[in-house]
């Protein structure tokens, strides 16, 4: 039952992102990435990881994506149908990205990893936990960089006396 | 993983029950909302159809239902058709995760009173009412009408904006519960509400929720003065029905929470613990009309101003209050 389900989900999630890619129109490529995510997050719950699947629907499709949308809705579109392929230039970076992306998704899957065991769900005890604990430092840190970027943003954005 | 018959049936009956009692319910509070108004103003409100008008509800459903389903040239025909659902759907589905009964034994099983019982319960009606915003936001911008795109703007500004302090009012719940699983929640607050160590928690909690279903003083995206209807300005027949559906159940469903959260759920003394919690989520639904029919529509700079510079910042306060308070006490 949950093979099936999983194969389901994961043909729904890869078909939703490269929808998201290849979608010319922008509102209708977050439609799609946001069902991505969505079933994304179902799989997440399936190999009993609930507390992920919840971070993924409420930051990525619930906060992230809704201020794509935001943005895009306030901006004058143009014709996005007459948009054109980008050129090679433009293809050059992406497809050295993707090529390091593709060969160590490859090499995981010759080497025996299984995949995570779902016999033991994490509670959110556990989780805080060893957040909080064993990687204290790391989430200061993060949180540290994410204040710049706060401080950063009211400086780009502050109202320009002349 | 093992499935027991009898488990799924229950499941399935709980899930039919709910789906029945809250589109009932839901139809009546159109109902309610149109007669409490009426006395409100000194007017007698729909009295034709039924005793007391009580049929109304059905006669608006077949009114709806026969009505011309149109769409607006150069709407984006997808999203524009999928948008209602978009509004309603994760509004009734929060309601899987609320307790609204003590359990029960039936066949030799217990029964718990709630459709899912997740740990990650609170996580999940934040995550499904985050995802409610794209209703709003795609029904406003498929439409290609600007008084829906700027009825759907001011929606997502507000929703997101109203999220967040909801979101934080919340924490201190979580803090003195010590789990995000409503049961948990509910059976921590058996001997005290929460509501007494936390007025400020659920004040701000009630005014989040309160925007977030779109209601007076907070019904910007809709305000008919200026923008018609706001995001449903385009829409017709069942398609608007289904916002205005997913608007009362999203009453219902956030006064349930705010019961669970802060009033005990379904405990209280004499009464069995199904009417005590239908008798709380009944009183929020009250209380919601009553300040539709009292309190005039916020601007939109105040409206913004208050959630970002008041509510999050008292939210933040209190749950810094909250921590200390609680490790003080040990």
């Amino acid at each position: 039952m949950e093979t099936y389900l999983f194969y389901i989900l994961a043909v729904v999630t890869v078909i939703g992102t490269l929808l998201a890619i290849t979608e010319k129109h922008p509102v209708h490529a977050i439609v799609y990435l946001v069902t991505s995510f969505f079933s994304l997050a179902v799989i997440f719950f399936l190999l009993a990881a609930p507390l992920i699947a919840m971070f993924e629907v409420i930051i990525y499709a619930g906060a992230v994506m809704v201020l794509f949308m935001f943005v895009i809705m306030m901006l004058d579109l143009g014709r996005p149908d007459e948009a054109t392929l980008p050129t090679l230039r433009q293809w050059l970076l992406p497809t050295f990205l993707g090529v390091i992306i593709l060969v160590s998704i490859g090499s995981v899957a010759v080497s025996h990893y299984g995949a995570p065991s779902a016999v033991h769900e994490v509670s959110v005890k556990e989780f805080a936990l060893i957040l909080f604990q064993k990687y204290a430092v790391a989430i200061e840190i993060i949180s540290m960089q994410l204040l710049f970027a706060v401080v950063g943003a009211l400086y780009l954005g502050r109202r320009r006396t002349p | 993983m093992n499935y027991d018959p009898i488990d799924i049936a229950l499941t399935l009956g709980k899930i039919a029950l709910v789906f029945f009692v809250i589109l009932t319910m839901a139809a009546y509070m159109v109902f309610a909302e149109r007669k409490v108004l009426a006395w409100v103003q000194d007017r007698k409100g729909p009295n034709r159809v039924g005793p007391f008008g009580l049929l109304q509800p059905l006669a608006d459903l077949i009114k709806l239902l026969t009505k011309e389903d149109f769409r607006p040239i150069g709407a984006d025909k997808w999203l524009f058709y999928l948008a209602p659902a978009m509004a309603a759907i994760p509004a009734i589905m929060i309601f899987a995760v609320i307790p609204f009964g003590a359990p029960l034994t039936l066949f030799g099983h217990t029964v718990t009173l709630q459709v899912a019982d997740l740990n990650v319960g609170l996580l999940l009606f934040m995550a499904l009412s985050s995802i409610a915003v794209y209703g709003v936001a795609l029904g406003g911008w498929a439409s290609n009408s600007k008084y829906a795109l700027l009825g759907s703007i001011r929606g997502l500004a507000q929703l997101i904006s109203y999220e967040l302090s909801m979101g934080l009012a919340l924490v201190p719940v979580v803090m003195l519960a010590r789990s995000f699983r409503l049961s948990d929640i509910v059976n921590a607050q058996s001997g005290c509400w929460f509501i007494v160590y936390q007025p400020l928690a659920f004040v701000i909690f009630l005014i989040s929720i309160a925007a977030e279903c779109k209601r007076i003083p907070f019904d910007l995206p809709e305000a008919e003065g200026e923008l018609v209807a706001g995001f449903h300005t385009e829409y017709s027949g069942m398609r608007f029905g289904l916002f205005f559906v997913g608007e009362y159940i999203n009453i219902i469903v956030l006064g349930g929470l705010a019961a669970t959260f802060f009033l005990g759920g379904w405990h209280g003394p004499w009464l069995p613990p199904f009417v005590w919690f239908s008798g709380k989520v009944l009183a929020f639904a009250f209380l919601f009309i009553w300040v539709r029919g009292t309190l005039p529509r916020l601007r939109y700079d105040q409206l913004m101003h208050f959630g970002w510079k008041i509510l999050t910042p008292l939210a933040l306060i209190n749950i810094l209050v909250t921590g200390w308070w609680m490790v003080l006490r040990g």
